[in-house]
């Protein structure tokens, strides 16, 4: 039977470039050119590499996001994802993480899924909470933040590396996996992966075809309010010094004067 | 006043900083109940009570360390429904935003990650993040249900408050869900005696400047010199010349420090993001274009080859 892997993805507003927020205090998406999350592109890979191991599997890329996302889903059909879908409605702007894992949650069981995969956090937002979220709403096992994975007889097996211990996972499937960026690098898209992306299925869904009440999603549906943003005074320019052998010294010196030393 | 429900981060009974820190803010938004969970938990009462934590709820059970999140999700909602606390914080550590994250589904509540700052507000607690790689500080309000906020290290003083820190048995029923995900098994990490990296005061850092494994060596010796933590960039990270649990940027750990020092780091909005609210940085860099200059108070274009293990001389020599 073959193995169904959703991979679940964001457009993000390039971090390298000047991110700010629109006149509501969400994050603004128009001045700033998007792309799918670099984080992302761990989950992308990961699929396709247990999509290699098993004798037959299909990926789907799924977003929930405007009308541009489509970009992000895009590159993941020309790494290699076999299909995508796009969740867009108008109601969805201002939608947080709680709302936006509902909608996720609807998609991927309206999807079809064994195995979810996530990458560990988005770029932009940067929770990385979601597929915690995801697992419990689906309400199956959770084995997110992996530097290694892999899936054999219904079973997901990976490496989970947190600050006081290594963890070896194991759990059965369907489960939500989330990927970290030491898992292995993304392939880069061939040309040949570029052209056939072109031709893959994109299917559309709105709220309604997810049976989600407006309300539940958007600014006004959201669980949490910002009130303000101010942006960080940039840093007063400090001292900078040309090593000419004393540069060293020089450091000392200025950490002495800050009480460091 | 209202009780606020803390979650203990501890190991075999040991609390871990941020955890007290997070009492601090805690107390400010109401009278702190700790919840403490797995091997040890009940060692965890005596520093929990000298730092304000009024009453201690406690739980062993083999799930807490068997299978992963679930079990302890189980027992802070088993706590949540026994307290009604009027908040519950969390570390925003790995394991702790995750249980958040669970717990606020399931109570039907709002959820705010990696806060830097808390206060009281009229409308519940009311939480200052630090988002776009520190460019721009957020203040926001869980609207829905029973707040539920994570807190990074670094974000407030420890301070002694001596409250009744009163031990009480928490009993949890675990869920179906709890045995979900199996730790077939677990590897302590190996303790390097340098402070750690997200409660250090003063943090070392090396990038791809340093050229290699060989040459962190150089790193480690500035920072045993000034007692500081190992930090490293993500492009020394990933050409495998340290570990990733070093890894000081927006994939890595995000420190605030009172000092950080860059060694052979350009300064890319990457690394950034995890280190530019240190209240004093300094940085060798031998491109006098790095940004990394940007951000500095003082810096020393040059070779760090040559600067790095002058200034660790120095430092020892002033420290005698």
């Amino acid at each position: 039977m073959s193995l169904r892997i959703v991979v679940c993805v964001k457009y993000v507003p390039d971090a390298t470039g000047d991110r700010h927020f629109a006149e509501d205090l969400t994050v603004d998406r128009d001045d700033v050119d998007g792309l799918l999350s670099e984080l992302d592109e761990y989950a992308v890979e990961q699929a396709l590499q247990i999509a290699d191991e098993a004798d037959d599997a299909e990926i789907t890329v799924l977003t929930v996001g405007p009308e541009d996302a489509k970009d992000a889903l895009r590159k993941a059909l020309s790494m290699g994802a076999d299909k995508a879908v796009h969740v867009e409605d108008d109601d969805l702007h201002g939608t947080d993480a709680l709302g936006t894992s509902l909608v996720l949650a609807k998609a991927i069981e309206k999807t079809g899924y064994d195995l979810v995969i996530c990458g560990m956090a988005s770029t932009d937002g940067t929770m990385g909470v979601l597929p915690a979220i995801l697992a419990e709403r689906l309400g199956v096992p959770q084995v997110t933040l992996l530097s290694e994975v892999s899936v054999e007889d219904g079973t997901v097996k990976g490496r989970r590396d947190g600050d006081t211990a290594s963890e070896q996972l194991e759990a059965s499937l369907p489960a939500v996996v989330s990927v970290t960026d030491q898992s292995g690098e993304a392939r880069y898209p061939s040309f040949k992966g570029i052209m056939a992306a072109k031709k893959k299925p994109v299917e559309s869904w709105d709220l309604e075809d997810l049976e989600i009440e407006s309300d539940e999603v958007g600014l006004e549906g959201a669980w949490t309010a910002v009130d303000g943003a101010t942006e960080r005074p940039a840093r007063t320019a400090g001292t900078i010094v040309k090593d000419e052998g004393e540069g060293g010294k020089q450091l000392a010196a200025f950490l002495a004067e800050r009480k460091f030393v | 006043m209202a009780e606020v429900l803390v979650y203990v981060d501890h190991v075999d009974g040991a609390v871990r900083k941020p955890t007290l820190e997070l009492l601090t803010l805690a107390r400010r938004v109401g009278d702190p109940v700790a919840v403490a969970l797995g091997s040890g938990a009940e060692n965890t009462a005596a520093t929990l009570a000298e730092h304000g934590a009024v009453k201690v709820l406690t739980a062993d059970a083999p799930e807490f360390a068997d299978y992963l999140v679930v079990p302890k999700v189980d027992a802070v909602q088993a706590a949540y429904e026994s307290v009604s606390p009027a908040a519950v914080l969390f570390p925003s550590s790995a394991e702790g935003k995750e249980i958040a994250a669970r717990l606020a589904v399931r109570i039907g509540s709002g959820i705010i990650t990696d806060a830097v700052d808390l206060e009281a507000g009229d409308e519940g607690p009311v939480a200052t993040q630090s988002v776009f790689a520190a460019a721009f500080t957020t203040k926001s309000r869980v609207t829905k249900g029973t707040p539920v906020i994570t807190v990074k290290p670094n974000s407030a003083a420890v301070e002694a408050a001596p409250a009744a820190g009163a031990v009480e048995a928490l009993s949890v029923s675990f869920s179906e869900q709890a045995t979900g995900t199996k730790v077939v098994s677990r590897t302590p990490r190996e303790s390097t005696g340098r402070p750690e990296l997200t409660e250090a005061a003063i943090v070392v850092s090396g990038g791809r400047g340093v050229g290699g494994a060989e040459n962190f060596p150089l790193i480690e010796a500035l920072a045993d010199s000034l007692g500081a933590a190992v930090g490293a960039s993500r492009a020394a990270v990933d050409a495998g010349w340290y570990p990733h649990t070093n890894q000081v940027g927006q994939t890595g750990k995000t420190v605030s420090p009172q000092l950080y020092v860059a060694a052979g780091i350009s300064g890319a909005i990457q690394h950034r993001a995890g280190m530019q609210t240190s209240k004093t940085i300094v940085a060798v860099n031998k491109d006098a274009e790095a940004p990394i200059f940007d951000l500095v108070d003082y810096g020393v274009v040059g070779d760090l080859f040559e600067v790095v293990p002058q200034l660790t001389e120095e430092v020892k020599a002033r420290k005698g």
